[in-house]
């Protein structure tokens, strides 16, 4: 098993078909990421960083180049075979939520083990696993509530129990605290933290330095390329906020 | 992929929007029940016209007179009907038929109004396959000499007579007493004909004693019924007496002064009643089951659209679109299923309000009841099918930012 749980080689998001009117979204991206790494991605809109970020969610596939994800060449998938690493592999965090208003939190945290492929588990252990994970949120007295009475930061913690719940080797978190104040903010990263130690991969993309600054690197992407890698005053798109 | 749990989502989906989802299922619930009391309705005439069938006996020609042909002066007589039975070959029988008004019986101290009475010829019980339970019937020397006999039905039997025997006995029928010769055996209300209730009466004796306010020729009859050995000989008989009845009638046999029809005319002309009625309901039923089914496929649209960044988080986890389609898919055919199940109970209930209070005879057809079913979950399917693609169509990136 190699280090990078994450490798981009090469990747290409071209949209439009002609070669005059197309658009590089992502041109030549590489970049990995490690096994128990915390990565930020930034960059200015139209950077390409959203882009990445639904190619590395398997959300999107690449128009050429190769993204491995946990050993395995994932570029070329089938829809089926995407969404099965979606949801054994990734744990998404949305800026938004994107809880079902009608399921309790236990319902909304079990969902993805619902579309689970492998040997199914009994109602009863998914139920304890999803109690399991809004345990580790400190949600364990919440678990019937629906998401309109929960605030903000305690549905986000719901959300990353959703994304916990399949053991999933990589976290992407999109602007996790974009909807959220200051206070619930701070508790949010402070639970990211807690799960990076734990061992945790995580890739957070951010336009907020402060948020960023959380994580091990900042992968700074500038025109669909990868243009530093690193934290400090070195790192353009923290030196920018930081200048502002 | 467990479905029972994609059936639970669907369920919950619906249960969202309880009235919009009944609504929606509107249509396909008056369609179902329009197929059942379509269905209903015409087994119930099927059943009528068999009845009406074994009440006239098989292998029958029923010879009618065409009232308002200007100059048909004459109308069909009894020496028609004595000249078929003389000259016709193939036949069995006949008998021909006279219904005066009704009158008034008296017997053993008991009076009855308004009974019927026939007047007929004495192969009656032969050519309309309904015999007798007990006595003779009149002979065809009785009614060329108009005795004063009667044979009667066996519920008018009990009426007069109670436990006593008919036969022997005297009743005055008007101002006529006739002594009771036969009692018919039990036949009951055919066809709206309470055959158990009336007089039958040799035809001459009618001629003489109950016609005698009639403006027409005194010996003209209403029917004449012509038994006919096979079905093979049906158009040779036919034939020979369409010849001799309109040499007879001097008139011209394509132009002819009287109607012969054969069992399957009457059937035909019996069949066209009901079909015109059912043939509307038909309609209804296919209008609605189709109005019903785009509704079902319109609401589903709808859901689709509301529901955008829900499907939008299910693909993004893990599901795949066919998990989705069956989840929409099953959506629609939930609803068109309960439509069903409610059409069908309302159909069958319809069904039986309309027998009882409807005037029109109904029969519930338990084959329709499957079919609905059938019907209404090919509806789901067919109008679930387009919404349920574009919600597994749907791209995740864009679902997930739809507001």
């Amino acid at each position: 098993m190699t280090a990078s749980l994450i490798e981009v080689k090469d990747l290409q998001k071209v949209y439009g078909a002609e070669e005059d009117s197309a658009v590089y979204a992502l041109n030549g991206m590489n970049a990995s990421v490690d096994r128990g790494e915390f990565a930020a991605i930034m960059g200015p809109s139209g950077s390409g960083k959203s882009t990445l970020m639904n190619i590395l969610g398997c959300l999107d596939t690449p128009s050429a180049g190769q993204y491995i994800l946990d050993g395995r060449d994932v570029s070329r998938l089938s829809k089926d075979d995407l969404a099965d690493v979606r949801n054994q592999k990734i744990g998404f965090i949305f800026q938004s939520f994107n809880l079902l208003p009608r399921l309790s939190a236990l319902d909304n945290v079990m969902l993805p083990l619902l579309y689970d492929t492998r040997a199914a588990q009994t109602q009863e252990t998914q139920r304890q696993r999803a109690l399991a994970a809004l345990e580790s949120v400190g949600l364990g007295h919440r678990t019937g509530h629906h998401p309109n009475q929960l605030s903000g930061g305690q549905q986000q913690r719901v959300a990353i129990a959703r994304a916990l719940i399949n053991q999933p080797p990589l976290i992407l978190a999109d602007e996790p605290t974009g909807n959220l104040d200051t206070k619930s903010s701070v508790e949010i990263m402070d639970l990211l933290h807690d799960l990076h130690k734990q061992g945790a991969t995580i890739v957070m993309v951010t336009h907020e330095s402060d948020i960023a600054r959380h994580a091990d690197r900042v992968l700074c992407v500038r025109d669909g390329r990868l243009i530093s890698d690193g934290r400090g005053g070195n790192n353009p798109c923290l030196a920018r906020e930081v200048s502002a | 992929m467990n479905y029972s749990r994609i059936l639970r989502i669907a369920w919950d989906g619906l249960m969202l929007n309880k009235v919009r989802s009944f609504l929606t299922t509107l249509g396909v619930i008056i369609g179902v029940a329009s197929v059942i009391v379509m269905m209903a309705v015409s087994a119930g005439a099927e059943a009528a016209i068999e009845e009406q069938i074994n009440s006239l006996g098989a292998n029958l020609l029923i010879v009618s007179p065409v009232r308002g042909i200007p100059g048909a002066s004459r109308t069909l007589l009894y020496e028609d009907a004595e000249a078929v039975g003389e000259t016709v070959t193939g036949i069995v029988g006949f008998s021909a038929e006279q219904t005066p008004a009704p009158q008034t019986i008296k017997a053993n101290g008991i009076t009855l109004e308004s009974i019927a009475v026939v007047g007929t010829s004495a192969d009656f019980p032969q050519v309309r396959d309904y015999p007798l339970a007990e006595g003779t019937y009149f002979s065809a020397e009785d009614n060329d000499r108009k005795l004063k006999v009667a044979v009667i039905g066996s519920g008018l039997a009990v009426d007069l007579f109670g436990e006593e025997s008919a036969l022997g006995q005297t009743i005055t029928v008007g101002s006529t007493r006739l002594t009771v010769i036969g009692v018919m055996a039990s036949k009951g209300v055919v066809a709206d004909v309470d055959y158990d209730g009336r007089v039958y009466v040799p035809i001459n004796v009618v001629f003489q004693k109950f016609m005698t306010t009639s403006l027409m020729n005194k010996d003209s009859v209403r029917t004449i019924y012509i038994k006919v050995e096979s079905q093979e000989k049906l158009d040779s008989v036919t034939l020979q007496v369409r010849s001799l009845l309109a040499a007879r009638h001097d008139v011209d046999p394509a132009k002819p002064d009287f109607t012969i029809q054969t069992q399957q005319d009457v059937i035909a002309t019996q069949e066209a009643t009901t079909a015109a009625f059912r043939d509307l309901l038909a309609w209804v039923a296919g209008i609605s089951l189709l109005v019903g089914g785009i509704g079902i496929m319109n609401i589903m649209l709808v859901s689709v659209t509301e529901r955008t960044r829900e499907i939008g988080l299910r693909i993004a986890i893990g599901a795949h679109p066919s998990y989705v389609r069956a989840q929409f898919l099953l959506e629609s055919m939930i609803l068109s299923l309960a439509g069903g199940a409610m059409g069908v109970v309302i159909g069958v209930a319809a069904s039986i309000l309309f027998g009882a209070f409807g005037g029109m005879r109904t029969q519930i057809v338990p084959l329709s009841i499957p079919l609905a079913f059938v019907a209404a979950a090919g509806i789901g399917i067919f109008f679930g099918y387009y919404p349920a693609g574009q919600a597994a169509r749907l791209d995740p990136i864009v679902a997930l930012r739809h507001e």
